[in-house]
């Protein structure tokens, strides 16, 4: 039992609370207090790492990266589409769930890899700020064409000023003006607490979890399945993507956790606004109901063991 | 002292409206709003604002007879639709007419 790592113990102890309609609750100033943490840490781990190279060597994996949520996207929306049967709106919603990240998810992989002692490349959180952005675009477009009644100042806002790429830019340029001396002083809130906010912040979403579980009960067996089987596919075209990008084991898991990934919290917000005929409901259910407690559960462990064979089988 | 009539509008709807919603009320001839967080049940199920996508706000807009129609009518057009929505409108005495 000692092998499970504790932070996991409570995402499963949210989710059997929310599950039993326990009271329990995190206020929601809390919530948004430990995710702004949360954001920031990561923005901030990735840009000391940053601060250590120049930009212009990561210009190739930026343009990589932004290319495989694009993919993504387009590759997600026409089986929803034909097979599952959405409406229009609501296939490419969910695609666009799926083709950008879960940073919750990141946060959870961070943790796997320094609870194993992999070393992974630590700019990676970049990858992250760039995932968000290019699935919303694709979604909007594939619901409606490039029709000029898009309003594209307005998804612009919604989509640049959105408090997680706000937060993760800040924290990314912090941590890469001041570099790793600088931080020392604020790493006991950021680095040192990492672990434990987390802890707090997998609890809450076990609980968000359970309550997207009634919903998914409505909308069926294809999401369910589409919710796991997306994430595996995608896992395994990350995997070759950071094998070809030139990553380290730890690298490679974290880009496959990250094509695996499922935003719920960007993507939403901006598609509500862009794409309102899309029912957030469906897309929201299987991010959270089903895609986010199988990659932090069972996936990212998967995940890993496919970046080793990669590893293994063709070499690097 | 002396009562002037008006109207008092009260929008209850999504959270993720608030900027865009803020805009029109103001193109729209209000001199002012109050918003503030709120939660209940609805023909959209439960918004119990225990997180951002399920948050809801109540936007409170005192103006003319004029301009409360005008509101009306442009929300139902854009919003009703496609988003949990539910507005009313009071009649209400304020003191002073000018600063509506």
């Amino acid at each position: 039992m000692s092998s499970i790592d504790p932070i996991i113990l409570f995402f499963l102890f949210g989710m059997l609370a929310g599950v039993a309609r326990s009271e329990l609750r995190l206020p929601s100033q809390i919530y948004d207090f430990i995710t702004v943490l949360l954001l920031l840490a990561i923005g901030l781990k990735g840009g000391v790492e940053l601060s250590k190279q120049p930009f212009s060597t990561l210009l190739p994996q930026i343009v990589t990266v932004a290319g495989m949520g694009i993919l993504l996207t387009l590759l997600a929306f026409p089986v929803l589409l034909s097979l599952g049967r959405f409406k229009r709106a609501d296939a490419a919603s969910i695609a666009a769930h799926y083709g950008s990240v879960s940073v919750g998810t990141f946060a959870v992989v961070l943790a796997y890899m320094s609870s194993k002692q992999i070393a992974y490349e630590e700019h990676m959180a970049l990858f992250v700020v760039i995932l968000e952005i290019p699935a919303i675009l694709v979604g909007i477009v594939l619901a409606r064409g490039m029709s000029r009644k898009n309003q594209w100042d307005k998804v612009a806002r919604e989509v640049l000023l959105g408090k997680g790429v706000v937060l993760m830019v800040g924290g990314l340029l912090i941590g890469w003006i001041t570099g790793p001396a600088g931080v020392v002083s604020i790493k006991p809130l950021f680095f040192d607490l990492f672990k434990g906010i987390l802890a707090l912040f997998l609890l809450e979403m076990g609980l968000i979890t359970a309550s997207q579980l009634g919903s998914l009960k409505k909308h069926g067996l294809f999401l369910a399945v589409f919710g796991i089987a997306m994430p595996v596919l995608s896992a395994a075209g990350g995997t070759l993507i950071g094998w070809i990008m030139g990553l380290s084991i730890g690298g490679t898991t974290i880009l496959a956790t990250l094509a695996a990934s499922a935003s719920y919290i960007a993507v939403p917000a901006a598609m509500r606004i862009s794409v309102p005929e899309a029912n957030q409901t469906l897309s929201l259910s299987a991010s959270l109901g089903i895609t986010f407690p199988f990659n932090i559960l069972l996936g990212i462990p998967l995940y890993h063991w496919f970046a080793e064979q990669v590893h293994r089988f063709l070499g690097g | 002292m002396n009562f002037y009539p008006l109207k008092l509008v009260t929008i209850v709807t999504e959270a993720a409206l608030e900027s865009s919603l803020v805009a029109d009320i103001d193109r729209l001839g209000a001199h002012g709003y109050t918003i503030t967080d709120a939660r209940g049940k609805g023909g959209r199920g439960i918004r119990n604002a225990s997180w951002s996508t399920s948050a809801n706000i109540r936007v409170e807009i005192v103006c003319d007879g004029e301009v409360s129609k005008a509101i009306a009518l442009h929300l139902k057009e854009h919003y009703y639709d496609n988003y949990a929505m539910v507005l009313y409108i009071n009649d209400v005495d304020v003191l002073r007419p000018d600063k509506f």
